[in-house]
């Protein structure tokens, strides 16, 4: 891997071709859990992973999550969960995890031969 | 797997729009480019937000008073998303702020000018978000599925930030003389700042084409800026106005319009830190930050009260 970007994009200014300045910030003390927002668009339809924001509780996670995701009508119900309570499963490990599903055709409805004239089906 | 054969799974995926995901194996290289990017984009929004900030206890109506802060709210909920796209590579939301705030981290240039009259308002619209749309339609299929899945989503919201802009600017076009000074005024100052948003030409950068290889970008600075022009050209006669370069000129070879030469040393002496406002936007957001911690230490401080309270109530239920 001895390849140089060296491409400036529209917000790709590297960093060795900025100012900088020598101010220090003070550490931050009250550093807010990130939390994973789900949201209900409209009634009938199931809650959707919308993105994440931080929040210092529960119940500010839900306002904030109003403000960020749902400034233009878009959700009619939110749920808020903290991302550190989300398990995952592993990428790496996805084609041993999904093997017992993927030779099991006969499950499709496809996988049926039926003549054309079977009607309703 | 070695990390060769990692790189060509990786090199494979890309290849076949497969989008990459934060646990995904990545080479260091996409990683960090990917990060530079995403959170020198989220500076953008917040930063952003300060030239606008200006007119909104200006703004001639309460209409446009209350569009100009819904557009700076969006503002910052780009910000947000971007913030939070940048995280799920493994750089903490605190340290890019710090970074922002020490000047080590960049944001858009543009941001660094001056906002002097009510009319800026409606060119920044017009032209500064009509620039940032283009990149940001292209970066809907970047690879990186979280940076895609924003912009998706910011996309959606952009739109309204140019149409404002261009209907504001085109009230300002049928108004009176002093009116239409003005409006041609903004539009004579954010043209060119708004060419430099799309970077340093083609030709000015060596090795240019690893962002392409791995469609974290799908086109290329000079084709985006190309694209604008063309764009903005059009426009600009609805307007009744003039884009202040005597070189533009339709080239029926090329099928685009041909334009002036930017000012390079322009664009580098701001993002160097030395353009009109670069100071006063990198004061502004520390001053809001510092000013901010109280707010920040007592919700944290609540929500730990409220823990123990609601931990209490509980054993007292049992």
């Amino acid at each position: 891997m001895n390849f140089q970007i060296r491409k400036f994009y529209y917000g790709d200014i590297p960093e060795e071709k900025g100012g900088g300045s020598n101010y220090q910030t003070q550490a931050e003390s009250a550093a807010w859990p990130l939390w994973e927002v789900f949201i209900r668009s409209k009634q009938g339809l199931d809650h959707k992973h919308v993105g994440s924001l931080k929040a210092a509780d529960a119940q500010m996670a839900i306002e904030n999550a109003r403000d960020v995701y749902t400034r233009r009508m878009e959700g009619v119900s939110i749920w808020v969960v903290e991302s550190k309570y989300i398990h995952a499963s592993n990428p790496d490990e996805a084609e041993s995890l999904y093997d017992p599903a993927n030779d099991k055709v006969y499950r499709h409805p496809t996988f049926y031969d039926l003549p054309d004239e079977v009607k309703h089906m | 797997m070695s990390v060769h054969d990692l790189e060509n799974t990786f090199q494979r995926k890309i290849d076949e729009e497969v989008k990459i995901e934060p646990k995904d194996w990545m080479p260091e290289a996409y990683r960090k480019t990917n990060l530079r990017q995403i959170s020198q984009h989220a500076h953008s929004e917040i930063v952003g937000m300060l030239p606008e900030g200006n007119w909104i206890s200006r703004a001639p109506s309460l209409k446009r008073k209350a569009i100009l802060l819904a557009k700076v709210q969006d503002e910052a909920g780009h910000g947000l998303y971007l913030y939070c796209a940048a995280e799920t590579l493994g750089m903490s939301r605190e340290q890019m702020i710090d970074d922002l705030h020490s000047g080590k981290a960049k944001y858009s240039s543009i941001f660094n000018y001056p906002t002097l009259t009510w009319a800026d308002m409606g060119a920044i619209g017009w032209l500064v978000d009509g620039a940032a749309i283009l990149n940001q339609v292209m970066l809907c299929r970047t690879s990186y599925g979280p940076y895609a899945r924003a912009m998706v989503r910011i996309c959606k919201e952009e739109s309204f930030h140019q149409r404002q802009g261009f209907e504001s600017l085109l009230v300002l076009s049928k108004g009176t003389p002093e009116q239409k000074a003005m409006c041609q005024d903004a539009i004579n100052r954010w043209w060119w700042p708004s060419l430099m948003m799309f970077g340093p030409k083609d030709s000015e950068s060596t090795n240019s084409d690893q962002s392409m290889k791995w469609k974290i970008k799908r086109k290329t600075n000079d084709e985006l800026r190309q694209q604008f022009v063309d764009m903005c050209v059009e426009q600009v006669k609805l307007l009744g106005m003039t884009l202040p370069d005597p070189h533009l000129k339709w080239n029926e070879a090329r099928g685009h319009y041909d334009f002036g030469e930017i000012d390079w040393n322009e664009f580098w002496n701001v993002v160097k830190g030395n353009g009109p406002c670069n100071k006063q936007r990198l004061d502004a957001r520390r001053k809001a930050h510092e000013e901010g911690r109280w707010v920040r230490e007592a919700a944290a401080a609540h929500a730990e009260k409220q823990k123990i309270k609601a931990a209490k109530d509980n054993l007292a239920a049992a």
